[in-house]
């Protein structure tokens, strides 16, 4: 498999504290990989870093083999990557097809158009209705976003990640607040994209049944840094991990 | 802001539009000079809410670039009387200016921004005000000609009437009104809003906000000094309070009254600003300590922290 | 040489009021994440209630200061506690606009109140005359000013760094959920910093009157520069702000001296220029 993530001894400080601390870390194409840890492990630092929310103090990272340690972030969404967020972050006042559209236009590089209106763009929106269909949200299309309800946002939001049709996408805590209902749909979904797409996905997750019954490949973090990675059957066995989880249940 | 328009709107629209065609006729010289007060307010108003309600970002110093398209005008008009090249050349000054300077403010936080436009429009007043030898300082300029429409060799069309000035202040309105409404409607103007709605979000889906928060800023500085351009023939003069934070108010004020969420709001609320003003004006000659009042009361009519779809709510 | 070191000086005291205006907007951002655009005016209500006080009343310019603190800072409660307050959970663009709301009121409440320009009232007699400096004569009013400003730097070091209370805001500011976790009354500090912001805004626009105009209009004047050295200095950042207050004042000066026709424009070119070298401000980390 062909490595598309690289990361070398990145680390991000706020102040005095330091929220990830070196970690090298290396993701290969069609793997789905879960990162896991406890609060304040870094999780969501890490994948501000390698997305282009923040910038590292210190390491690398590489996309394909190409330096995007300072990139912009839209120029890294162009260059493969995508993320969506664990505080949701679509766009409330826009219509569930309209939030499909925008990164689709921009992926097109039809954002900027100003003088016909948005449905002549017939190709775009078909993609976009496509993608709708997909993640099952098809028939609620002129809902303003906001509107739907928590569950259904989650999928508009995972929709959003993958329409710039990456080859990488960080999901950081999809399932989060969801009913046990809605997290199912929501692996289900996760686990059909991975299928189908190109998309290599890359979960932060807390819940361990969402962990175990998607990852293929998984990275334990700590205070910053990598603790451990392997496939989940050896994780589940790791002593070290154990320890830092103090017993939590880490078997489905 | 989608969706086509029922066709019952259409009618009373297409009916406003040939009432406003035949107004001439109807009335008398004040209200033509009122309604062309009213058009132009629009039109400043319009690019004003395509920068806060369609892209998020609220500037204070719009008046800047209205004063910028109203003494290019002016200057124009005074070495070429051809009304088309001093419109043209004042909205295209404008819209240089609004590039230059927002290269300048677009790249900051947004509540940097808008104090970045205060201070900027400001400093354009600054330079109205003293730059005697260009501007006329305080005296401003005189003596502006209403040019007539020349094309040379082809036709000159003479608007020196209020009435004729009229047609040109409505056509060139309400082509520009017609440009907005389908910018609004393009991907352009769902890319705005995505910015405004979560400029994170719009990174990355892969939009450059910074790029984009530029063109809505130009776009927003060219409507100001079209509007600031059909000044001077009108009125003959251009004076600095033209470049002032309280001209900046106006559209401000106008698309507050008229709805920000709605695209007809700055038109509607122009409308509003200049009957609100007419009544004021009656009682004192203090306006705006009213307007100030009616800001304040319309930002308090939102319900503190409600988790509704016109209010963002800060995490 | 002597010119130049005097202009200087001249340029110093001038930066004192621009630090005094800077010190209660950086404050108040920095803790109630609020940008005062009204702070201008506070400045301006300052000085025309010293005016009032001073000027028309005849009190003691010593009395009349801290009445016209008191004013403002009564209007500051009003302010914060009657609007603001109620408005703090809404998208920070609907906050902007009301201050600026209270700017388009105050503007003009103070034209009805007060009429038009003013005449500039006397100097106290104890701070009356001019000290030779560099081979020209100093007002001693310009030395007070300075004084008046290095003093209120000082005060505040020590009151942010070395008071309880200080912590207190400094906790709040930082993270005002935490401090309401920790028994703070958040909405009460709220109130403070925000009514101490405005009497510091007062104090600039008291001391301002015996020496400067009076009239509407200055508190756009005093926004506008304030926001400068905000932006020059970055947002929230009090040690910024009183070095760029210094540094606007002192080259404002010399730009007065060497290129007066555009004093004015002057200040916009620093601004410009350092938002195109340094666009997150001089001394943003």
């Amino acid at each position: 498999m062909s490595e598309l993530l690289r990361i070398e001894g990145a680390g991000k400080r706020f102040g005095d504290f330091v929220a990830v601390n070196g970690v090298t870390l290396s993701i290969p194409a069609g793997r789905l990989t879960a990162i896991i840890g406890p609060n304040g492990a870094g999780k969501t630092t890490l994948i501000n870093l390698v997305t282009g929310a923040l910038l590292p103090d210190f390491g690398a990272i590489h996309l394909k083999g190409e330096a995007v340690t300072r990139l912009a972030v839209h120029h890294r969404i162009r260059k493969g990557l995508s993320r969506s967020f664990q505080i949701m972050n679509i766009f409330a006042r826009l219509s569930v097809l309209q939030n499909i559209l925008v990164p689709v236009f921009a992926r097109r590089g039809r954002a900027g158009i100003p003088f016909h209106g948005m449905e002549r763009e017939t190709e775009a929106v078909a993609e976009a209705r496509q993608i709708l269909q997909e993640i099952g949200l098809r028939d609620q299309e002129n809902l303003p976003a906001g509107a739907l309800s928590h569950g259904d946002q989650r999928l508009l939001e995972l929709g959003i990640a993958v329409a710039p049709v990456p080859e990488l996408c960080f999901l950081d805590e999809p399932s989060s607040g969801l009913t046990p209902v809605e997290r199912s749909r929501v692996s289900g979904l996760i686990r059909k994209l991975s299928a189908e797409r190109r998309t290599t996905f890359v979960i932060v997750e807390h819940d361990m049944d969402v962990v175990f019954s998607l990852a293929e490949w998984i990275v334990v973090m700590n205070r910053g840094q990598v603790l451990a990675e392997g496939p989940p059957a050896e994780i589940r066995e790791n002593r070290a991990v154990r320890e830092v989880y103090l017993g939590e249940e880490l078997s489905t | 802001m989608t969706g086509r328009l029922p066709s019952r709107s259409t009618i009373l629209l297409v009916l406003l539009v040939l009432a406003l065609f035949g107004l001439p006729w109807v009335v008398g010289r004040y209200p033509i000079y009122l309604a062309m007060q009213i058009l132009i307010l629009a039109v400043f108003s319009l690019g004003f809410n395509l920068l806060f309600g369609y892209t998020g970002l609220l500037s204070f110093g719009q008046a800047g670039f209205f004063a910028v398209g109203a003494y290019g005008c002016a200057k124009i008009l005074l070495a070429v009387p051809n009304l088309f090249l001093g419109i043209a050349g004042g909205v295209v000054l404008a819209g240089v200016a609004a590039l230059l300077l927002g290269m300048l403010s677009v790249r900051h936080t947004r509540i940097y921004f808008s104090m970045l436009t205060l201070a900027f429009g400001m400093m354009i007043f600054s330079i109205a005000w003293k730059w005697r030898d260009f501007t006329g300082g305080d005296d401003g300029l005189v003596g502006i000609p209403r040019a007539p429409l020349e094309i040379p060799g082809l036709l000159s069309i003479s608007v020196a009437t209020m009435e004729r000035y009229y047609y040109v202040v409505l056509v060139l309105s309400l082509l520009a009104i017609l440009a907005m409404y389908r910018l609004v409607r393009s991907p352009l103007g769902l890319t705005l809003q995505a910015i405004r709605d979560s400029e994170t979000r719009a990174a990355f889906a892969g939009v450059p906000v910074r790029k984009y928060r530029l063109v809505a800023f130009t776009i927003a500085g060219i409507y100001a000094g079209l509007a600031g351009a059909l000044l001077p023939p009108l009125e003959n003069t251009v004076t600095p309070p033209i470049a002032h934070w309280s001209t900046s108010a106006e559209p401000v004020l106008a698309t507050l009254l008229g709805g920000v969420h709605a695209f007809a709001g700055p038109i509607v609320g122009a409308f509003l600003f200049f009957i609100i003003k007419d009544i004021i004006v009656r009682f004192t000659e203090y306006w705006l300590i009213w307007f100030g009042v009616i800001v304040v009361a319309l930002v308090m009519g939102f319900p503190g922290g409600v988790m509704s779809i016109f209010a963002k709510r800060r995490t | 040489m002597d010119t130049i070191a005097f202009q200087g000086l001249i340029g110093l005291s001038m930066a004192m009021y621009l630090w005094l205006i800077s010190a209660g907007l950086t404050i108040i951002f920095g803790v109630l994440r609020i940008v005062n655009f009204a702070h201008g005016s506070l400045f301006m209500v300052g000085a025309y209630l010293a005016y009032t006080f001073y000027g028309q009343l005849g009190l003691p310019f010593g009395v009349a200061v801290v009445l016209s603190l008191l004013g403002t800072g009564l209007l500051g409660f009003v302010m914060e506690r009657g609007f603001l307050s109620r408005i703090y959970g809404i998208d920070e663009a609907y906050q902007l606009l009301l201050t600026f709301g209270f700017i388009l009121i105050l503007d003009d409440a103070v034209k009805i109140i007060w009429g038009g320009i003013f005449k500039i009232p006397p100097i106290p007699a104890f701070l009356d005359g001019s000290w030779p400096v560099f081979g020209r004569s100093f007002p001693v009013y310009n030395a007070f000013v300075i004084a008046v400003g290095l003093a209120v730097a000082v005060v505040l070091w020590a009151l942010f760094e070395k008071t309880w209370w200080g912590r207190i805001v400094r906790a709040t500011a930082t993270d005002r959920e935490m401090a309401g976790a920790i028994g703070v009354n958040v909405p009460r500090v709220f109130s403070a910093v925000f009514v101490f912001g405005a009497m510091l805004a007062a104090l600039g626009g008291a001391i301002g009157t015996p020496v400067r105009v009076v009239a509407p209009g200055i508190g756009a004047t005093m926004i506008i520069q304030a926001f400068i050295i905000t932006v020059i200095g970055g947002l929230g950042n009090l040690k910024g702000a009183f070095v760029s207050s210094l540094i606007v004042g002192v080259l404002s000066a010399y730009g007065t001296l060497f290129f007066p026709v555009f004093e004015l424009f002057f200040i916009f070119v620093i601004m410009a220029v350092v938002l195109l070298i340094r666009p997150q401000g001089l001394f943003t980390r």
